[in-house]
């Protein structure tokens, strides 16, 4: 996937993982209690050989029956404590572990949320999801194991060497020779493990993304019979996935094989010369089987270095990739209430607005080039404009979704750039071209245009939308809607976010095309009431069609990046030939001459072209 | 295998009783609680078909870690062979028992290794492959499932399905089956080789199992639970968040960020209190089967160690039947880790099988007939509903019964007002759904008898939703032929009038739609999808409101197109818009699932009935 940065700057795994403290310092005292208990656990298991060495060597040599059922008491003892502090360690961390996973989770949500618009543009939503579940399960993983057996196993291995080194010193070193290559080959494993595994946990993203365009384009996929193709395309994906994780495979296995391979050589050749001593005299056979004992009881921290390692990596390229995100800025708000006023002008103005897309080509036209604009307080101005003109662009720039890239837009004579976006929003409302609902209930969607409105309002505002049909729902306001919810049409949806736009009663109201999906009985009782609505209401409407212009006091046509005329429906069809052009299919006379109009209309479209 | 293998996680036994139809609207639903019933045992069926295709590997990897884990286990049998024979051998001079023990502990360490090397590349290779199998098969299957369930089972569910739960079972296929046949090894032969050093000290190692064998079946019943409703508590956290990410406009205009916070926290915690349920049922687990097992080997060496003492056993034997009393156990951590995979992956594995228990509600044939072929100038097709009637299984009739017949190559618009059953009538048409009762035919033919592509080849549908998927706008077009040249792209773009703008895009036809510039209006969508229907150029084509966000110019290319290009073609348009009527040689007005007026145009507007106070309306609201 190319969207994600892929540029591997060369962070090393360590310092990728430090970035997690702040989410591990609220549980530090846990985790490292947690540390210091397996530590302990550990060490009691190599007490135990020594307890074997003395019973053999003591009581059992010396056939003293009595002796043996110390040592038994010990032994069973020590267990005892072991399995104590096994379970205890697991306990301390379950909850903090699961705790932290979670405010990671809440986190990445939190910020996910705040960032620009923009962003969530470029990125596809699957890798944000991969990165929110099979990534912070990896460093719940982590937190839990490889951070703390690294840790316990190189302690225990050292302890261990401590007492191989006091029982028999050359045997001893016999089993650090191994050490010095062994380090080299999992510096080396290291730098691959890494690319693969990054490369791993991008594609698990894309294939997030694919599943998800499956499920949101299903109509396109099922109307077109294409879901073979789609299966294919997912397959190839699956195919490239396991490629990788084939390739992480076999670099585990490699480097667990030699780290299994080179200690136990060094067990055997320790073995042999110990046996020559014992035979010489000059080592105790229990010496021998406490020796062999305790290094055979640190051949599993020596093994596990191996998957430890790898997992270590993962998690180092699992938080890159979490705090990719979390690294992009939010949004940055004006401090205090940013009241200052730039103008005395009323109402909503545009000022030489230029926009151009934050990841768009400097060099490329801007989509908004300078547009000026005066809305008078209560005035509703439609804006009219050819497909793809940046109608709806605009309209994202004054609750600010979008930022100016030049120019300013204010409202009541206040810079929008000044203001804190939350108030901002309140004072501004949006319906949308796409009406979004969300998977709680009708009553519940329609309330979040305004907080604190109540029954009434609530009321109200589903009459201005003419969405009566919600009380022939199942539940009636109570229904569930959205993605979990039952499924409403394209005009339902669209009177649901119109309600939602109207409810809070904003000073300010930005409509995109928000009839278009209404049949005409409904348009024309929606248009009535909104119209009450917009009398008290500064608003812009996007418009496609005379009906919905017929909403407005004025019309501005938006062309070329900037506003070509403003004037009545009227003026401006005499006007402007592009606005005539847009609009043609009700000029002058409009209603009894259907056929005949359309034709014209296409015969001056071919001329302006 | 153990007994593991046996037990279902404990949610499927408050589930639904089986068989009951998946989707119902009443209360408790199984999709509200992310618990699709799937019929008893088909978990357990479930893994076995993904695993019998590759059984002979898996036999063979098995029989790697059986060899691996015989080298490792030689271990200490050379210690006790070195103490008792080698040393006293070595005294007497004879050093050939000391050199067989070299060569033997060389040997086996180096083959342990290779083995181990084989072992894990032969592993992954099986869970990958199974993966590779499970996540094709849920993907193919949920495409072939209806709109209806997707949209109840929501992107994020099956998102969760394909990556999470797919990946519990990467768990317990990787790492599980290497420590379950790890685990079986070492108690299996370790038992045999203290059996055989000392019949008195293995019976009490195999002993042991019985109270180790309870802890387990406990802990996977108890664990299981914690694992369901984590595997729940995820799916929602990602349903959340993939609601939030592509709301994200209308969450930040309407300030949602702070209740989205409020509910995500709520999901997230539940997720997080079954997380830790689980790390918590795991803790216990491990006090438990520690506690047994060196109580255990403290008995045993007391064993032991006393009849040395008491010379009825060899210092020699002891000293092995230690070191392997201290290893006996030591997979008991490994047997808790694969039980926790186990039970993790059940969990997964049971949500993937109640997916997978869902039957397409429209399958497709077995026995595809042919459609007959197009004679030359008439592109179109004629189109009958024989009697046909249609009812949500949620209960609510849509149509009664339609008798509908359209003459190849006949437009006809079919207007109503929200809930008349056009769209249904149009789903039918395109095979989103099947009848309940009577038939639909192309040509004579009824639609359940076509396979896809031919269906397809017939009727294609383009709706108001143009999404589009990531790539590049060709592409995006393409979908309604993946084989066309980059010129037949071109010609169905200029025909629809979105060539003009997808050449000003920065790469032109190559513009990535997620990437730089590639922004692309809900109208420009609406043109794309037109392109992409007329690329299809299908005998049948069916405009669901697929002009709602075009502006009038936009629309009249639409008009043309389906005039020139598609000339010939039947359609069936679907629009409140009634200036799309005006192209249609027919007009149908539904009402509650009938048709309750059916002419031409000019006929229906000249006369008294609902179209001509429609078209009243509608030209009203032009002025």
């Amino acid at each position: 996937m190319p969207e994600t940065p892929a540029e591997h700057t060369d962070r090393s795994a360590v310092r990728s993982l430090l970035r997690l403290w702040p989410y591990v310092r609220p549980i530090r005292l846990r985790l490292f209690s947690a540390a210091f208990v397996a530590v302990l656990a550990s060490c009691l298991g190599l007490v135990i050989p020594l307890v074997l060495k003395w019973m053999v060597d003591g009581p059992v040599a010396g056939r003293d029956p009595g002796g043996v059922w110390l040592g038994a008491l010990y032994l069973l003892l020590l267990g005892l404590a072991e399995a104590g502090l096994f379970g205890l360690r697991r306990w301390l961390v379950a909850r903090p572990l699961a705790g932290v996973e979670a405010s990671m989770r809440a986190d990445l949500y939190r910020h996910m949320q705040r960032l620009p618009v923009a962003f969530h543009d470029r990125w596809p939503s699957g890798q944000l999801l991969s990165r929110g579940t099979t990534d912070l399960t990896l460093l719940r993983m982590f937190l839990a194991f490889p951070l703390t057996f690294l840790f316990v196993n190189a302690t225990t291995i050292l302890v261990g060497f401590v007492i191989l080194f006091d029982q028999a010193w050359s045997l001893g070193l016999v089993l650090l020779a191994p050490a010095v290559p062994l380090v080299i080959l999992c510096s080396l494993f290291e730098t691959k493990y890494s690319v693969a595994a990054r490369g791993a946990q991008d594609q698990v993203g894309d294939l997030t993304t694919v599943v998800e365009e499956s499920v949101l384009g299903i109509r396109i996929v099922k109307g077109f019979g294409r879901h073979r193709s789609q299966a294919l395309a997912f397959h190839a994906l699956s195919r490239r996935l396991r490629g990788t994780e084939l390739v992480k495979a076999r670099l585990l296995a490699g480097i667990w094989a030699l780290i299994t391979t080179l200690p136990e050589l060094a067990i055997g050749a320790a073995l042999v010369l110990g046996t020559v001593q014992v035979a010489d005299g000059a080592l105790s056979a229990g010496t021998l089987v406490a020796f062999l004992s305790t290094a055979l009881a640190l051949r599993w921290p020596v093994e596990s270095i191996g998957f430890l390692l790898a997992m270590s990596q993962e998690s180092a390229t699992a938080t890159e990739r979490y705090f990719e995100v979390m690294d992009v800025a939010q949004e940055r708000d004006a401090d205090g209430d940013g009241r200052a006023r730039v103008s005395d002008e009323p109402g909503m103005v545009f000022e030489g607005v230029e926009f151009r897309y934050p990841d768009a080509d400097p060099a490329s036209a801007p989509v908004l080039a300078r547009v000026d604009l005066r809305v008078r307080p209560g005035e509703t101005m439609a804006l009219v404009g050819a497909t793809g003109s940046g109608k709806t662009t605009l309209t994202a720039l004054v609750p600010r979704l979008h930022e100016v890239t030049a120019g300013r837009i204010t409202l009541d004579g206040e810079d929008i750039a000044g203001m804190a976006r939350p108030r901002l929003r309140e004072l501004v409302s949006v319906a949308f071209e796409e009406p979004t609902l969300f998977s709680a209930t009708v009553g519940e969607n329609v309330l979040m245009g305004a907080e604190g409105a109540g029954e009434e309002e609530l009321r109200r505002a589903l009459s201005v939308a003419q969405a009566d049909f919600v009380h022939d729902l199942p539940h009636g306001l109570d229904t569930q809607v959205g993605e979990q919810g039952l499924s409403l049409s394209g005009g339902q949806r669209q009177r649901l976010a119109l309600a939602r736009a109207v409810v809070g009663r904003p000073r300010f109201l930005v409509l995109d095309d928000p009839l278009s999906a209404l049949d005409v009985h409904t348009e024309t009782r929606v248009e009535a009431a909104l119209r009450q609505v917009l009398a008290r209401t500064t608003a812009v409407v996007v418009a496609h069609r005379p009906s919905t212009v017929m909403l407005a006091d004025r019309v501005a046509l938006l062309s070329g990046g900037r506003i070509s005329a403003v004037g009545t429906h009227q003026e401006l069809l005499r006007t402007s030939a592009e606005y005539a052009w847009l609009m043609s299919g009700a000029t002058e006379a409009g209603a009894g001459q259907g056929s005949s109009a359309a034709e014209d209309a296409t015969a001056e479209e071919g001329s302006t072209r | 295998m153990t007994g593991a293998k046996t037990d279902r996680p404990a949610l499927a036994d408050d589930g639904p009783p089986p068989g009951e139809p998946a989707l119902t609207g009443a209360a408790g639903d199984p999709f509200d609680r992310d618990a699709l019933p799937a019929p008893r045992g088909a978990t357990r069926a479930l893994l076995a078909s993904l695993l019998r295709p590759l059984r002979g590997r898996v036999w063979v990897t098995g029989l790697l870690l059986v060899l691996q884990q015989a080298a490792v286990q030689a271990g200490p049998l050379l210690v006790a062979y070195a103490i008792d024979s080698g040393v006293p051998a070595f005294r007497s001079g004879d050093h050939g028992p000391l050199t067989a023990v070299a060569c033997g502990y060389a040997l086996c360490s180096v083959g342990a290794g290779i083995l181990q090397y084989a072992f894990v590349r032969g592993s992954a290779r099986i869970s990958q492959d199974v993966l590779l199998d499970l996540r094709g098969r849920i993907f193919r299957h949920a495409q072939a499932l209806c709109v209806e369930f997707h949209e109840r089972y929501t992107s994020g569910r099956l998102i969760s399905r394909s990556t999470t739960d797919v990946e519990s079972l990467r768990e317990l296929l990787e790492e599980g089956l290497q420590e379950l046949i790890g685990v079986i090894m070492s108690f299996v032969s370790i038992s045999v080789l203290l059996l055989w050093l000392d019949p008195a000290i293995g019976s009490v190692a195999v002993l042991s199992f019985v109270p180790l064998y309870l802890l387990v079946r406990l802990y996977q019943r108890r664990a299981g639970k914690a694992f369901a409703l984590r595997s729940t508590a995820i799916a929602s956290v990602i349903v959340k968040f993939a609601e939030t990410m592509n709301g994200i406009r209308p969450v930040q205009a309407f300030r949602r960020e702070r209740g989205n916070d409020a509910d995500f926290a709520v999901l997230n915690h539940r997720h997080e209190r079954s997380n830790g349920d689980a790390m918590l049922e795991m803790a216990r687990y491990v006090i438990g089967s520690r506690l047994v097992a060196n109580t255990a080997v403290a008995a045993m060496v007391l064993w032991g160690a006393y009849r040395v003492a008491s010379g009825t056993l060899a210092l020699g034997v002891l000293a092995a039947a230690v070191l392997y009393l201290r290893r006996l156990y030591d997979p008991i951590d490994r047997l808790g880790m694969f039980l926790n995979s186990y039970q993790s992956a059940a969990a997964s594995l049971d949500k993937i099988a109640g997916l997978l228990a869902q039957t397409p509600t429209v399958p497709e044939t077995a026995d595809p007939k042919d459609l007959p072929a197009l004679t030359d100038g008439h592109p179109g097709r004629e189109v009958v509903f024989d009697g046909v009637r249609f009812a949500y299984r949620t209960g609510g009739e849509v149509l009664p019964r339609l008798d509908l017949t359209v003459p190849a190559g006949q437009t006809v618009a079919v207007v109503g007002s929200t809930g008349a059953g056009k769209s249904t009538l149009a789903k039918l048409l395109a095979r989103f759904y099947d009848p309940v009762e009577g038939r639909v035919l192309l040509d004579g033919t009824d639609l359940r008898d076509l396979a896809t592509a031919e269906l397809r080849r017939g009727v294609v549908m383009v709706t108001q939703e143009a999404f589009l998927f990531s790539g590049t706008v060709a592409e995006n077009i393409a979908i309604g032929r993946p084989d066309a040249t980059p010129g037949e792209i071109e010609r169905a773009a200029k025909a629809i009038g979105a060539h003009d703008f997808i050449s000003g895009l920065p790469d032109g036809y190559d513009t990535d739609v997620r990437k730089r510039g590639g922004r692309i209006s809900a109208g420009q969508r609406q043109l794309v999808a037109f392109a992409r229907a007329l690329l299809a150029d299908p005998a049948v084509l069916i405009l669901d409101e697929a002009t709602s966000s075009l502006d009038i110019p936009g629309e009249r290319a639409v008009q043309q197109a389906m005039d020139t290009v598609l000339h010939g073609r039947t359609a069936v348009v679907i629009a409140h818009r009634l200036s799309t009527v005006e192209i249609a040689d027919r007009v149908l007005v539904m009402e509650r699932g009938r048709i309750v007026e059916d002419g031409a145009p000019a006929e229906l507007i000249g006369g008294t009935g609902r179209f001509a106070g429609l078209h009243r309306a509608w030209r009203d609201s032009l002025a």
